[in-house]
Parts: structure tokens; sequence; C-alpha cells
């Protein structure tokens, strides 16, 4: 089927089968490698993007499910060379290791704070409790979300 | 990201991070190709058998299947194995555990993929099998391998210290346990992958997640009979292994597969419930101890029976239990000592390297052996790990000496200042109605390396190119621990270059240099040793060339700084673009090796494991574990958490905390709910829902301190930190549970309903 919709600010208008899983869609047809796939079933976030700005698994949507929407994967959550602040903390806070969580991590709590811009660490636990990581025991995620959050000279 | 120069022992963001936040960062799996085929296997889903008959012909004939192989189409011994060569790449006579492949299939895309794979037609015998150590010891138990000499037992091995056993007699207090552990998944999120395709002129190229690409070559050469230099393997940053992709997952697959397939490449990518169901495990273990000390608490003796689940094939079970063999004394004192150990062969996935390599499973055992002789003695369980805990100088429990950095009383000195442990009776006392709170602590090594038998060596290549950057080529994985910045680090310090200056290539067989798996808490140690060798020499090198530039006649007065080389006496200043661009390209390479000490003692034991004993360098940490019983349910939480870590000097500290935070969270999964379930060689645990991992709400905030010490043989005095962190959580649980209901759990993990049932039980009895 014809799917219109907006990626990363870009109209898209594109033939793809109506049932094809958006992370392939993503992956394999665009060649946005950023979503990952960890698991196929919703239990890792690892392919998390945002869909009209709320945060969506790519792995549990079909392709008609983008028709009309504004999607934003982790490549279009920076601006041309400025990085996205949530990206920029999590380089300096160390929340990165392996990276394989990064890109939904990072789409989590952007969305996270778009719902609430002031969490607490417990909320930030909270709000990114769908998001799976298996190297950094969380705890340098929590401080990157956090001081995310400060006016930028002060991240 | 900053510009800076990087500085040893100071916090330094990782080079890789930023591409891996825009998700520009490219892994094994994101690779497809042009005329891209997909590959997958057939496995046997019978645990124990005969294969009588396999009929493919369905298969290969659904439009889109390019090619259907069976054992019969692969070229060479067809056998897998790093230390014994006893896994078939694909069967073709019987199969050993469930996961065993049967046949290959290659197709146009996924769906036809799946369809072929169900069409494949396997007719298998079934044998009965053997799934537990009990049942594959019984005398008359089925043999999973018959052509091996030890018949179920892959490897019994022991080590003897002092008098031995004998010495339990003579000793004031005995204490005797036995413990059990599961099977615990490595869980990382990229699945084990990898792309394959033949050149134009017949080499084969993969690139794979994988620990261990030079091995890799020798594997492949092996079992498909393929000249060494007739492929390539490129292993980019891994999204997470922890000793998971330490070994064959897909490489022969895919290999023999781009063989077949034209010149196209070809993708393998497991999904979850194959990860589970065929990738490695930790193994499940059984083991019985026996602690003698004096009444003082001077540990006088220790006799234990180990015996590790090593699943259908030999991978590094051996190994793994010889590292726990090593370790299953604790970091302490005990001058006679008899450990014994079975590595034995059952129908379940195969067991092999996992972070804390054997030694997470004992040391559930030993530190809760210390804290009943703790009780039975009355006093503090941390003064009598203090008491007891190595020096330099002592003997450790294989009766090694201790030559290098030995921090573990450091590390609990630090554990019994840090607030958690001051306070924690003020803290228990505040538990709310129907909670009961406890303090647990643990005192874990872990050795580093490879250990005698196999030389643990790498290969530094560092070069200034031709545009005057620095381009170091790693050639030991990164799998998300942090080697590749810590090289970095290391050249940007001797080179004095700022980082945006210098490159990275990682693993690649054509252009960097063997130098090991990223395993045994190595890479840095092994590598950053080389490295520095090898920087050194370019330092040299840059400056006798600029000399040349510079018309000077000694090289005294030059100095390599940030993008230049300047004569500080007449302040004249060359380029390093002006340098690169004038030196030959071999001249502009520095290449060293390193090869880590071994231990010297001349120890009559341990003669029966092939490699892998003894290790002369370990690191060392102490945890603290605060958790909340709930009496009700039975569910435990950890409220906070401590841990105070040794592991020589700090290159830094950032990627240091990483390590030790990240293993404390696999280690509170491991402790708590983490658990691989089979029944009769099925697998009941296929997904995240039914294999819980723990998420963002179930790790505490966790307290990480640094102590430091000095390895003389380290670079810049550092050992590796990554593994030793996974050991303390279990037992820090286990022993705050202790504490805070009474109870003692010798089985893990210490799931809810365990508790509750335990709580229970000890109600009754207390009521009785």
């Amino acid at each position: 089927m014809n799917i219109r919709f907006t990626l990363n600010g870009k109209a898209m208008d594109l033939d793809a089968a109506a049932d094809r899983r958006v992370v392939d869609l993503l992956r394999e047809d665009l060649g946005l490698t950023g979503a990952k796939e960890g698991c196929g079933a919703g239990e890792c976030g690892t392919c998390s993007i945002l869909v009209d700005g709320e945060h969506r698994l790519s792995c549990l949507m079909i392709a008609a499910q983008l028709s009309g929407r504004d999607v934003v994967t982790i490549e279009g959550l920076s601006e041309k060379d400025r990085l996205h602040p949530l990206q920029e903390s999590f380089i300096r806070h160390g929340a990165v290791q392996c990276g394989f969580c990064t890109p939904g991590m990072i789409i989590g709590a952007a969305a996270l704070l778009k719902r609430n811009p002031q969490p607490s660490r417990e909320e930030i636990r909270e709000g990114l409790a769908g998001n799976l990581c298996r190297c950094t025991g969380y705890q340098k995620i929590v401080d990157a979300v956090e001081a995310a959050l400060l006016p930028e000279e002060k991240l | 990201m900053d510009i800076q120069i990087p500085e040893i022992g100071k916090s330094f963001a990782r080079p890789d991070a930023a591409a891996k936040v825009t998700g520009a960062e490219k892994y094994a799996v994101d690779y497809y190709g042009d005329h891209l085929l997909w590959a997958g296997v057939r496995r046997a889903e019978v645990a124990h058998g005969r294969i009588r008959n396999l009929d493919t012909s369905a298969a290969a004939r659904l439009p889109g299947v390019m090619a259907v192989l069976t054992g019969r189409d692969v070229p060479g011994a067809n056998r897998q194995g790093i230390v014994h060569k006893d896994q078939p790449v694909l069967a073709t006579d019987k199969v050993r555990y469930s996961g065993d492949a049967v046949a290959l299939v290659l197709a146009e895309n996924r769906e036809t993929l799946k369809q072929a794979i169900d069409l494949i037609e396997v007719d298998i015998e079934t044998l009965p099998g053997v799934f537990t150590v009990d049942e594959a010891l019984k005398p008359d138990a089925p043999v999973l391998h018959e052509e091996h000499p030890g018949g179920n037992v892959l490897l019994k091995a022991e080590i003897k210290a002092g008098k031995g056993e004998s010495a339990l007699k003579d000793c004031h207090i005995l204490i005797e346990e036995t413990f059990d552990v599961p099977m615990q998944a490595h869980a990382f999120l990229e699945t084990e992958n990898g792309i394959a395709w033949q050149e134009a002129d017949g080499r084969v190229v993969l690139i794979a997640s994988t620990q261990a690409p030079f091995r890799d070559k020798w594997e492949i050469s092996h079992a498909l009979g393929l000249g060494m230099d007739r492929m390539r393997v490129i292993s980019p940053y891994l999204g997470g292994a922890f000793g998971g992709k330490d070994g064959a997952t897909v490489q022969c697959f895919l290999v023999l597969a781009a063989l077949h397939a034209g010149g196209r490449p070809v993708k393998m990518w497991w999904n979850r419930e194959e990860n589970f169901a065929a990738g490695y495990k930790r193994h499940a273990a059984h083991m019985r101890y026996r602690l003698g000390a004096n009444s003082d608490g001077t540990l006088q003796a220790l006799h234990c029976r180990l015996y590790y689940n090593t699943g259908a094939y030999a991978h590094l079970g051996g190994e793994v239990m010889a590292l726990g063999m090593e370790h299953a004394g604790g970091p302490y004192r005990i001058p006679h000592t008899l450990i014994e150990g079975w590595c034995v062969y059952t129908n379940n996935p195969i067991a092999g390297a996992m972070r804390g390599f054997g030694v997470a499973q004992v040391s559930f055992a030993i530190e809760q052996m210390m804290d009943l002789l703790a009780a039975k003695l009355n006093i503090n369980p941390l003064a009598l790990r203090k008491k007891n805990a190595l020096r330099r100088g002592d003997q450790n429990t294989s009766g090694v000496t201790m030559t290098q950095s030995t921090g573990i009383g450091d590390c609990l000195a630090a554990l019994a200042e840090n607030p958690l442990w001051l306070k924690r009776n003020d803290w228990k006392q505040a538990a709310g109605p129907f909670k009961k709170r406890g303090v647990g602590v643990s005192a874990v090594f872990n050795a580093m390396g490879y250990g005698r038998g196999l030389p643990d060596s790498a290969i530094a290549k560092i070069e200034l190119t031709e545009g005057g950057r620095i381009r170091v080529y790693n050639g030991v994985t990164d799998m998300g621990q942090g080697n590749a910045t810590a090289f970095v680090q290391i050249a940007g310090q001797i080179l004095c270059q700022e980082n945006t200056r210098i490159e990275l290539v990682q693993p690649d067989t054509d252009r960097t240099l063997p130098s090991g798996s990223s395993s045994a808490g190595r890479t840095t140690y092994t590598y950053g040793n080389a490295l520095i060798k090898a920087s050194e020499s370019l330092r040299r090198k840059i400056i006798g060339r600029a000399a040349l530039m510079l018309l000077a006649d000694t090289l005294d007065h030059l100095e390599l700084l940030p993008g230049r080389v300047r004569d500080l006496q007449s302040g004249r200043e060359i380029p390093l673009e002006m340098i690169g661009s004038m030196m030959a390209a071999e001249d502009r390479i520095c290449i060293s090796q390193f090869l880590m000490p071994v231990v010297r003692d001349k120890l009559d034991t341990g003669k029966g494991f092939i490699i892998g004993f003894p290790h002369l360098i370990f690191s060392y940490a102490a945890h603290l574990a605060c958790i909340e019983v709930d009496e009700l349910t039975g569910a435990v939480e950890v409220k906070n958490y401590a841990a105070a870590t040794e592991a020589g000097r700090v290159l830094n500290p950032q990627t240091f905390t990483q390590q030790v935070q990240g293993a404390i969270a696999q280690g509170i999964g491991y402790a708590l709910y983490e658990e691989i379930k089979m029944e009769q060689g099925r697998l009941l645990t296929p997904d995240f829902t039914t294999y819980h991992i723990p998420g963002a709400m179930d790790v505490p905030e966790i307290s990480s301190q640094i102590v430091e010490t000095w390895e003389p043989s380290g670079p810049y005095g550092m050992k590796g930190v990554g593994e030793v962190g996974s050991n303390g959580p279990l037992p820090a649980i286990a022993n705050a549970l202790a504490d805070a209901c009474g109870i003692r759990l010798t089985c893990s993990p210490l799931k809810q309903e365990r508790v509750l049932e335990a709580l229970s039980q000890s109600r009754r009895e207390g009521g009785s």
C-alpha cells in the first residue's frame, strides 16, 4: 500500500506491504539502523521511536499504522550537527556502554521529559522501566537524564 | 565531544559514545547489503537422539530458497570447539541438545527462510537424556560423547594445598553445607548475528558480533577446511556479550553459507528465542563445602566437591570450572585445601564463559560459609573476613604465592567505614510493618588473564597517518567494556595528542593484529601494555623524523606537542601533517607485542587442567547489600548497595564505575530471579517475560568506591575490573536475607516463592 507520513521532519511517500513491521521498514528499507531489535516482542525497548511525540515500539507496529503520522527516530532527534541535550548528557555522564539500548533509551527519555519535564530520579526510573539495559545498571542513565533537565550551560 | 588531551587517571568520555547516541554506530547487525540472502538453521528440537533421516527436498524446492545444506556439505572437519573439538557445525549422526543444528538454509527473505526451515523433515530416534549432574554421573547413564574416554565427565580435576582435607579433623569448628546455582543467560541485547560474502577472488569476508575474531578464523578454518588466508573476520563494537560471544555462534554457518551464495551477502540473526535456546549459558553448579577453622576464626582447611553442568559440548566448560576451583576458597588464607571438580556433559544448552567465569558460582558458596562460621563464632562477618583476607606474600588456596597487588583487605576496610555498614542497625530497625531488613556482605575476587598454558598476548599497532592523525589498530573486541576508550587515553597521553586527532580501527583480521579474545578482564591490561610500548616507539619515531625536517642535530630539544613537533630552543615547529606526508607508509607504523607474566611457583597440583591454571593477578571487591523482605509475599528488594573495588590503579574513573555498577546489576538479577528453566532439555524461558532481567526499577542506587593499589605489571598500574563485580551480589544478598529473617537459602535464585516457603518453614519450626 501507499503510505504517507513524516519521518524525521521529511515528508515520506512510499509503497510497502501494509503488514511490514515498522522496525524492518526503518532498518532494511530506509537504512535507519539506529532503532535496534533486541526481542521482537515489545519487551526490551531497543526499537523505540516517537510517533506523534509518543514513545512507541517499532517492532510492534506495522507500516499501515504510520499513515499520516509524525515519526521521529534517533537519527532525527539531533538537529543538524547539534546533538539533543539528552544525547550530550548521555555522553558526558557515561550512560553509554555497549550502546545497543542507547537509541531506544534516549527516545524513551525524550518522551518522558515531554510528559513530565521535571521528573525525580524515581520517576525517571519508572519512565524508563520499559527500556532494558544489560550493561550499565541504569544509574548513569538516570544521572544523564537528570542532568539533561538543567540549563544547558550547566551540562 | 569535548576536545582534550586524554590523561591517564582522569574521567574521559568514551570516543564511541557520540556515534552510539545518534544511532550512527554500525554494529554487525546493522549491515545488510545489496541482494541480501538470509540464513537460518533447522535445530534438532530433541535433546538426545540419533538422526535416522533428514529430508530437505521440500525446503529446497520452495521458491526463493537458494540452498539447503547439511553436514555432508561441510567441507572440513565439521567440528568446532576451543579446547576440545567435539561440536558439529551441522550434526550428521547424533544430536545432543535441542539446539543442535542439522541443516542450514539460504533464502531470499526472512519469511521464505522460516517456511523452508519448517519444511525440513528430521527423523530422530530419541535417546534417553541426562539433564542434571546426578543423572549424568550414574554408572548406567546414557553417554553423550561415546568417543570421550571420561564418559559424561568432560574434565575431573583437583587442587590440593597443604595437608588437604585431612586437616579438617584437627579443626575446632567445622561447617558443612551444600549449594546450588542455576543456569544464567547473558541476555545481551544484540543477539548473535553476522553477515558474510565471498569476494571475486574467492575470499570470504565475515562481519560478526564476536569476542574473538582471530580465534574464529582458526575455528572456521578447522571446521570448514578453508585456508586462514581465505577469510577475513571483522568485529565491530558489540551490543553486549559478557562471555556469550566468546566462541562459535554464527561464524561457521555464515562462512559456509557464503561459499554457496554466489558472491551475495548472507545475513544470519538469531532471534531472542534462538538466543535463549542455542546461545551459551553460565553453568549451573552443585557445590558441597566443608570448612574448618580455629575457635578464634582463623581458617584452617577446606574441602569442596564442585559439579559444573556443562551442557552438550565442551566449549570452555573445563576452563570455566578450573577458574571456579581456583576461587573456591575465596580471597582468604586457608593453608590446607582439597578442591575437587567434575565438569559434566548433559543434554542441555552449552555452558561457557560468562562474566565471573565459574567464580560467581563458588562465591555464593564460600561467602555463605563465611557467614555461617561468623554466626557460629558470634563474630562480625566483616571482621572474620578481614582476619583471613589474603595479603601480598601469602599463599592462596591453590598454593600460589601472592606476589602481585592484593587489595582485598583494603576493600574490606573501606566497607567497614561505609555509612551503610556503620548505621546498619538503625536502618534495619526502621523497617515498616510486615517488612524485615537485613544487611549482608561478601568478599570476592577474580583472576585476570588466561592463566598458565595459554599465552595471554596482544599485539598493538599504531600509525601516524599520511594526514598527520594517530590511528590505533585495536585487535581486541570492545563489547561495551570500554577498552577502546582506554587505548585512546593511552595513545593520547603518550603522544600528547587531542582526542579528536586519534582514530580507532576495531578488530579486523586484515588490518589489526592478533590480540586474543575480549575476555578474562584482560583486554585493557594486555593490549594496553602492548600499546604503551608501541606508542612510545611512535613518539620517538615522530621526533626522529621531525629532526630531519627541522635540521636539528640532536633530539634533546624536540618535543611532541598537540598536532606538531617543536624545537624548544629555536621555537621552530613542524605540523604532524607534514611529518606524516613525508614518511613512507611502512615507516609510519609501530608494532609491539606484550605477553602477560605467569605464576612462577612450582605447584604439584592442578594437573588435570589442560589450560587456564593457575593465575597470577586478581582484582578484588567487598560488597554490601541492604535488603528489605516482604514477609507476606517473600519478595526481596535491594534498597541500597555499596561496593569497594580494587583493580590496581584506575585509568578512567567513569568507565571503571560503569563496569562496577553494570556487573552488580547483572549480579542482582542472578541473585533474585534469573534462571534458565528447562524440562527434559526443552526451554521454558524463551523470552524476557519468562526470563526476567533487571529493569531500571529493579536496581538500587549503587555506591561504588574505588580502592586504588598499584599493580606493577599493569599499564599505568591497572588490572581488569570487568568481572569481579559479578561475583558479589548473590552472596551479599543471601547473607542479607539470613540477617533479615534468619533463613539461609543455599539454592539460588532467591526468588519470591522460595523465600516465602523458607519463611513459612522457619515459622513452623519456630512455633513447634
